[in-house]
């Protein structure tokens, strides 16, 4: 996994409730047996017109959005399917992380396997993000280290995040190995209940 | 001891390591796979040479695109070569798979208990939301993402946050034409989707004790709808009778000593939950959803609401696109909201007694003019059972398809999908926007009011036709 230690980016602004999965990754494009390529479906039904020019009225589609590396969005966002496409997509597409004042369960858990950090903020913090995503050169910087985010006209707002997830991310660690140092533990539980 | 809720006794009991500053290390008992979560995670062991730890505590099927005619004709390429890595990956590491072939097929979570994988005080895992399904029997089931699907195949464990806990109390009787599906919709419509994040729910009250084991799993599969990490009920007479003499049951003696463990598995008097919420089950009626959200929903005697009625501007906002998504002008009464298409099917109601109680609805009758009515039983077993009963002869005769097991048009993976614009009253889950088909509208619904919508060709108050009967 890649790390994430610091990141400075350009802010996109989608003031929706409860984007679900289907709408970030729509179920016709989870046929693909790869955990790449998935950034040009992203938000495909709201991104594209039927006859597949892009919509102009979708957020992202907006000029000002172009280029942007951090998406703020409002409460329950990923809720529904389990699929990790969603965060496939929105890390392919270049997002490195998504600000909301909450996050559905799997989803959450499977940003953090992608190294696109999930964040947390207070309602009021993401009111005020989206309203300065308005602008076309509205930048944030995010330091995982220090759980802080920033921007230089004096916002900052600090947040919540597992320490061992932490730790993860920061190293960029494969779980998987992590986890086989406790194997003597697995190997012991298994044979007390077998 | 301290007292402790079910869901804390289960977890206990499965925590492989333990240490301040991280998540517990969770054993897994049973690990479901399917085809499309699955192939970027066996992909991830062959390229770090890993095996899978226990192939015998892991069972696969095929069901989300699977076509429900014609099977074995998968002309989608994309969708074939899903199916062929799965066909691969199980031979190649060794894991049990029911694909197309066999009897045992069927949506991951109908089978799961149809073959007696499913059992009490278990933790079970799939790369599937609805996963929480498996709850009914009072187990700890939850869906996963595609990386954890891979690193329970590599170790058996997940590292797993100690959940809050929810006891969601449903007291009093329900009424006749009133289901297990309009009880989940009407807690998720007074409570919200996401009241449920971050807890395990427990369903508890008189309403619940009185359910089968196909109605209790209607209700813990949508638990995921409510943001819930899980939903579990804890297991009774009724569990147990479901379970004997099913396939990977215990069996004789075995299953008498596995029924006296999970006897323990209730919480226990004076256990505490992080919080704990009451539905009245008498004040529910058939419930039908007008938005895109399934806590979008009204009784069926109500009507489709008015933006103004909801308190914060990011709600009004959110009914006001569901309205324009859906095409529906507030106060038309939800019994004028005509139907074009009937999705009777999916892991939330695809059971036989699903079938039965809609096939109650229909025998006689004929599906209105301009309806598309689609029966898609759970399994394969669910499908010849009822094709035994004569409940399949009643729905072709009435005009519906009858058709082969899978998820089948509750995602719309598969070749069925509802068309843009088009009205669909169906018995899954979810009313996205575009996830029956890109401008799909769905409407939430139970099987009994699915049936009597392709009967009447709008929606109607199933309460009515159930006095009728009685008369």
């Amino acid at each position: 996994m890649e790390p994430f230690i610091i990141h400075k980016g350009k802010v996109a602004g989608l003031d929706r409730a409860n984007v679900d999965t289907d709408q970030i990754i729509p179920k016709q494009f989870l046929k693909r047996i790869e955990r790449t390529g998935f950034g040009q479906f992203l938000f495909y039904d709201w991104r594209y017109l039927p006859d597949g020019a892009p919509n102009p009225h979708f957020e992202l589609n907006r000029p000002e959005n172009e280029g942007a590396t951090i998406l703020v969005a409002n409460e329950n966002f990923g809720c529904g399917s389990s699929r990790e496409h969603a965060p496939w997509a929105l890390a392919d597409y270049g997002f490195r992380a998504v600000i909301a004042p909450s996050f559905a369960d799997i989803f959450y858990n499977n940003c953090l396997k992608n190294s696109l950090l999930p964040i947390k903020l207070p309602k009021e913090d993401v009111v005020y993000l989206l309203k300065k995503a308005e602008r076309p050169d509205y930048e944030l910087t995010i330091s995982l280290e220090q759980q802080v985010v920033f921007d230089d006209e004096g916002f900052t707002s600090t947040f919540d995040i597992d320490p061992y997830r932490k730790q993860l991310l920061l190293k960029g660690w494969d779980e998987i190995d992590l986890t086989f140092v406790y194997e003597p533990y697995i190997i012991a539980y298994e044979k007390a209940r077998s | 001891m301290a007292p402790k809720t079910i869901i804390e006794k289960i977890w206990d009991e499965h925590v492989v390591y333990r240490e301040d500053g991280k998540p517990d290390l969770l054993y897994i008992d049973l690990h479901l796979v399917h085809e499309v979560t699955s192939p970027q995670a066996f992909e991830g062991l062959r390229q770090k040479g890993r095996k899978v730890r226990r192939p015998d505590l892991t069972f696969a099927t095929m069901d989300h695109n699977v076509p429900t005619v014609n099977r074995f004709v998968i002309e989608d390429e994309v969708a074939r070569n899903q199916m062929t890595a799965l066909e691969r990956n199980c031979r190649e590491f060794g894991v049990p798979l029911a694909d197309l072939n066999s009897p045992e097929q069927g949506i991951v979570h109908v089978i799961g208990p149809e073959l007696g994988l499913t059992q009490p005080g278990k933790t079970i895992v799939c790369g599937d939301s609805h996963t929480s399904t498996h709850g009914a029997f009072g187990a700890l089931a939850f869906g996963i993402g595609t990386s954890e699907v891979e690193h329970v195949l590599a170790t058996q464990t997940l590292w797993q946050h100690r959940p809050k806990t929810m006891q969601v109390n449903v007291t009093g009787a329900l009424a006749p034409g009133v289901s297990a599906k309009d009880v989940i919709l009407a807690i998720i419509g007074k409570f919200g989707v996401d009241f449920g994040t971050g807890y395990v729910l427990e369903f508890t009250g008189d309403v619940i004790r009185r359910l089968s084991m196909e109605e209790r799993m209607t209700i813990c599969n949508m638990s995921i709808e409510a943001g819930a990490r899980a939903g579990l009920i804890a297991p009774d007479d009724v569990t147990f009778a479901y379970l004997r003499e099913r396939k990977y049951a215990p069996k004789g003696e075995a299953f008498e000593q596995a029924v006296e463990k999970w006897k323990q598995l209730c919480t226990d008097e004076g256990a505490v939950y992080d919080r704990v919420i009451h539905m009245d089950g008498s004040e529910i009626a058939p419930t039908v959803t007008w938005g895109t959200t399934p806590a979008m929903s009204s009784p069926i005697d109500g009507t489709v609401p008015h933006p103004e009625e909801f308190a914060t501007e990011t709600e009004r906002k959110a009914v006001q696109l569901a309205l324009q998504y859906m095409g529906l002008k507030p106060g038309t009464k939800m019994t004028d909201i005509p139907v074009q298409h009937v999705f009777i099917g999916s892991c939330t109601n695809s059971r036989i007694s699903d079938l039965r109680e809609a096939a109650r609805i229909v025998k006689g009758k004929k599906v209105a003019p301009g309806v598309r009515a689609l029966v898609v039983p759970g399994s394969q077993q669910v499908k010849k059972q009822a094709e035994e009963e004569g409940i399949a002869q009643t729905f072709i005769d009435a005009g519906f398809e009858w058709r082969d097991s899978g998820c089948s048009m509750c995602l719309g993976m598969n070749p069925d999908t509802v068309p843009a614009g088009e009205h669909c009253a169906s018995t899954s889950n979810r009313n996205f926007e575009g996830r029956q088909g890109k401008g799909a509208r769905t409407h939430l619904v139970s099987p009994a009011m699915a049936a009597a919508a392709a009967i009447y060709g709008h929606f109607v108050d199933v309460r009515t036709l159930y006095k009728e009967a009685v008369r």
